[in-house]
């Protein structure tokens, strides 16, 4: 897959989009994954005991996931050089409708002496923002 | 929250092997699709040794630092009251299967706002020969009594 061409990008432009169908299967599978078993990632007493509106997904899995339309748009998770999220907003995943969560990649910052680009992350569940200064840098050259 | 636990450094974990099946099965959890993730061919010919990790797996081997630090009766953390505040990774290079790394954590700032106090813990990731690889830095929200 080529590299995209860092003259050809302007700030603002929407480099890629996804929406992730989050489960609670999804949640079980990144806890197994991550080695994170927080029991508020998957039982709705333990939630409900702690004072949740429901079981959440892990933040590191939305952080996860959220970089991937990028990943995919660089073409190599080896041009991933720098990310960071702040966790704003928690993702309920209901037991039966899951949760949506969608994610929008625009670039922010272009960096030609560096051959590099900051890619802004628009993260959104339910139509409220989950993740906040959400940054991308990614490795052009 | 202890405030003396400022500039602390904690030993280095126990070296963490990267296995190729845990970077595939990390990656799809992650929901990862990319090749390069999950089949070595392909990683192979884009000039890896071996599949490579998502850029958020490097909190797989934090994790051992944060557990680390949440054990420590001198920190004084309440684990039911740790809230995720943010989280960056910044790379030298990708993780690779195949690579030992090993973490050394230090607290480098707590703060106290109201009720809650703020702790960042920065976890520095090098490989086998010494030579870094990603810093993973956290900031965890300890929420006060109520």
């Amino acid at each position: 897959m080529p590299t995209p061409d860092l003259a050809s990008l302007a700030v603002g432009d929407v480099v890629a989009e996804r929406t992730f169908d989050l489960t609670r299967d999804s949640l079980v599978r990144y806890a197994g994954a991550s080695g994170d078993f927080n029991p508020i990632h998957y039982r709705d007493d333990v939630a409900a005991s702690v004072g949740l509106p429901g079981v959440l997904a892990h933040g590191m899995l939305t952080m996860g996931l959220a970089v991937q339309p990028v990943v995919d748009w660089v073409g190599d998770p080896a041009r991933v050089v720098d990310y960071q999220v702040r966790f704003t907003r928690p993702v309920v995943v209901d037991p039966e409708h899951g949760a949506a969560v969608s994610v929008v990649a625009k670039v922010g910052q272009l960096d030609a002496e560096a051959s590099a680009a900051r890619i802004d992350l628009t993260v959104t569940y339910d139509g409220a923002t989950v993740l906040g200064k959400a940054q991308v840098r990614v490795a052009l050259g | 929250m202890n405030p003396e636990l400022q500039g602390r450094v904690f030993p280095p974990t126990e070296p963490y092997l990267v296995g190729r099946e845990k970077v595939r099965e990390f990656a799809r959890a992650v929901f990862a699709t990319n090749p390069i993730n999950l089949d070595p061919e392909a990683a192979r010919a884009a000039g890896h040794a071996d599949v490579v990790a998502p850029p958020t797996f490097a909190v797989v081997v934090q994790e051992h630092t944060l557990a680390q630090l949440l054990a420590d009766p001198d920190a004084g953390i309440d684990f039911s009251r740790v809230v995720h505040g943010d989280q960056r990774f910044t790379s030298t290079r990708a993780i690779v299967a195949g690579d030992l790394l090993t973490a050394t954590l230090t607290v480098s700032s707590v703060k106290t706002l109201g009720a809650h106090s703020m702790v960042t813990a920065e976890s520095v990731i090098t490989d086998e020969g010494g030579a870094h690889v990603v810093t993973a830095i956290s900031t965890l929200v300890i929420r006060g009594e109520d």
